[in-house]
This record gives structure tokens, C-alpha cells and sequence, in this order.
């Protein structure tokens, strides 16, 4: 049996990815998919420590996770949609009226 | 070295090389592939860890419907390549050692939890999809039906959203 610690430690690589995918890129698309990608990153380790203590509560949280992530994404795509028919860009650094 | 190894290796391999080549590649539809890629592989390693169910709803709404809705939008919305500013070499220089440092963190404390929790409980039982369904559906039934009322009012948001003014 693979430890459970290998998989703990591939869920925390992927979510430092997804972290520096959210950081560093520009395209507002790719950052909300570097989001998804810390995700499934906790999904991961959801499941790892659902097998290591023997129950399945971990699992029923990633159903809930991937159910909250679809709702997301549905909702996020559309306010990505309505940013680029406001602003003709997918740039965030063009999305700033936040900014002092 | 035996075969679950072999497996957890090569998938898990192939996952931090779709993550790297979500971050790494300039055009979102690259990314966008990427990161179906990484699914696909975590699907495989919740396969390995036995959690079927689990498994089969990460490839049929995370790389069926979400990854299906984000290339759809890329395609709509005829995204280029992105562009690169001072900012962004800025957000580099800071936000790789940034990732690296909060990576180990993570992986310390995540691995740590671990392997104190495996010294009490060594005993690995084999789940099915059934009793995961007794399980939604008795001890979780009031946030399994919350969540269709999310999924109502998501609905709803994404219409009023996207719709054009007129």
C-alpha cells in the first residue's frame, strides 16, 4: 500500500502549482483554472485521508467540493464572459478600478 | 518496487507535469488541456485508493462538464495568447519562491498530520459505492439537498450573468 503521506505530499505540490498559477499568471481564464486546480489538490487530500482513517466522511466532502466547484464555475465563467465584453480584454491587470 | 507504487509514481507524475504545463504554457486552450490532464490522472490515484465513486464523478463533471465549460468559453470568447508586462515578471520573481516556500510548508505539516494519525489506526477497509450512498443520503441529507438549492440559484446567476442587456 502507497503511504498515505506520498499522496499528502502530491496534493500539496499541485496546490502550491495551483497557488503560483494563480499568482503569476495574467490571463483571467488560466487563473481561474489554476483555482480548480487547488481544488482538486484538497479533493486529493480529502481522499488520502479518508482511506487512512478508514471513513468515509472524506469522501462525501469531495461530492460536496466538485458539486460547490460545477456551481462555481458555472457563475465565475459567466462574470468572466461579462468582464470580456466590457473591458475587450482577458487581462486582469486591465480589471483595476478596485485599486486606489 | 510493486505495481501500486509503479501506478501512484506514474500518475502522479503525470499530474504535477500537467500542473507545471497548465502554469507554464501561454495560450489558456494549452492550459485548459493541462489541467484535463491532471484530472484525469487524480481520477486514476482516487482509483488506486479505492474510492471508485469518487473517481467516476471527477471524470464525468470535473473533465466532462467543468473543463467542457471552460473550453467552451475560451473558444467564445477567441482568447489569445496572454501578454507579458513588467508586472507579470514581477509577479515571477516573487510568487516562485512564494510557491516553493508555502509548498513545503504544506507538505511538512500535510505529511506530518499523517503519519501521526497511521501510528492509532493502521486498519484500511475496503469502501463500496453503497455505503457511501447510505452515507450521503441518511448523515448528510440536509447539506446533499443545500446543495441542489446552490446548484438552482447558480443556475439562475449564470443566466442573469451572461444574458445580454437590451
Amino acid at each position: 500500500m502507497v503511504p498515505a503521506s506520498y499522496y499528502l505530499v502530491l496534493s500539496a505540490i499541485l496546490f502550491g502549482l495551483g497557488v503560483v498559477g494563480f499568482v503569476f499568471k495574467r490571463n483571467i481564464i488560466t487563473i481561474f483554472m489554476s483555482i480548480e486546480l487547488m481544488l482538486n489538490a484538497v479533493n486529493l487530500a480529502f481522499v488520502s485521508f479518508s482511506r487512512e482513517l478508514g471513513s468515509l466522511d472524506g469522501q462525501v466532502f469531495v461530492f460536496f467540493v466538485i458539486v460547490v466547484a460545477a456551481a462555481e464555475a458555472a457563475v465565475g465563467l459567466a462574470i468572466i464572459l461579462l468582464i470580456a465584453r466590457n473591458r475587450q480584454s482577458l487581462n486582469v491587470e486591465n480589471v483595476d478600478l478596485l485599486k486606489l | 518496487m510493486n505495481v501500486e507504487l509503479f501506478l501512484f509514481f506514474l500518475f502522479a507524475l503525470m499530474a504535477v507535469g500537467g500542473a507545471l504545463s497548465l502554469i507554464l504554457q501561454r495560450h489558456p486552450i494549452h492550459s485548459a488541456l493541462s489541467l484535463i490532464v491532471v484530472m484525469v490522472a487524480l481520477a486514476a490515484l482516487y482509483l488506486l485508493q479505492g474510492a471508485e465513486f469518487i473517481a467516476a464523478v471527477q471524470i464525468i463533471v470535473y473533465a466532462g462538464a467543468i473543463m467542457v465549460l471552460f473550453v467552451f468559453v475560451i473558444m467564445l470568447l477567441n482568447a489569445g495568447e496572454e501578454e507579458r508586462t513588467a508586472a507579470s515578471r514581477m509577479a515571477r520573481v516573487v510568487g516562485v519562491p512564494v510557491g516553493i516556500f508555502l509548498t513545503a510548508l504544506l507538505a511538512w505539516g500535510i505529511s506530518g498530520g499523517a503519519s501521526s494519525q497511521a501510528a492509532t489506526e493502521a486498519v484500511v477497509k475496503p469502501y463500496d459505492t453503497k455505503q457511501l450512498a447510505v452515507l450521503l443520503f441518511r448523515e448528510y441529507v440536509f447539506p446533499f439537498e443545500l446543495t441542489s438549492i446552490l446548484i438552482l440559484i447558480a443556475i439562475l446567476g449564470a443566466v442573469v450573468l451572461a444574458k445580454r442587456e437590451s
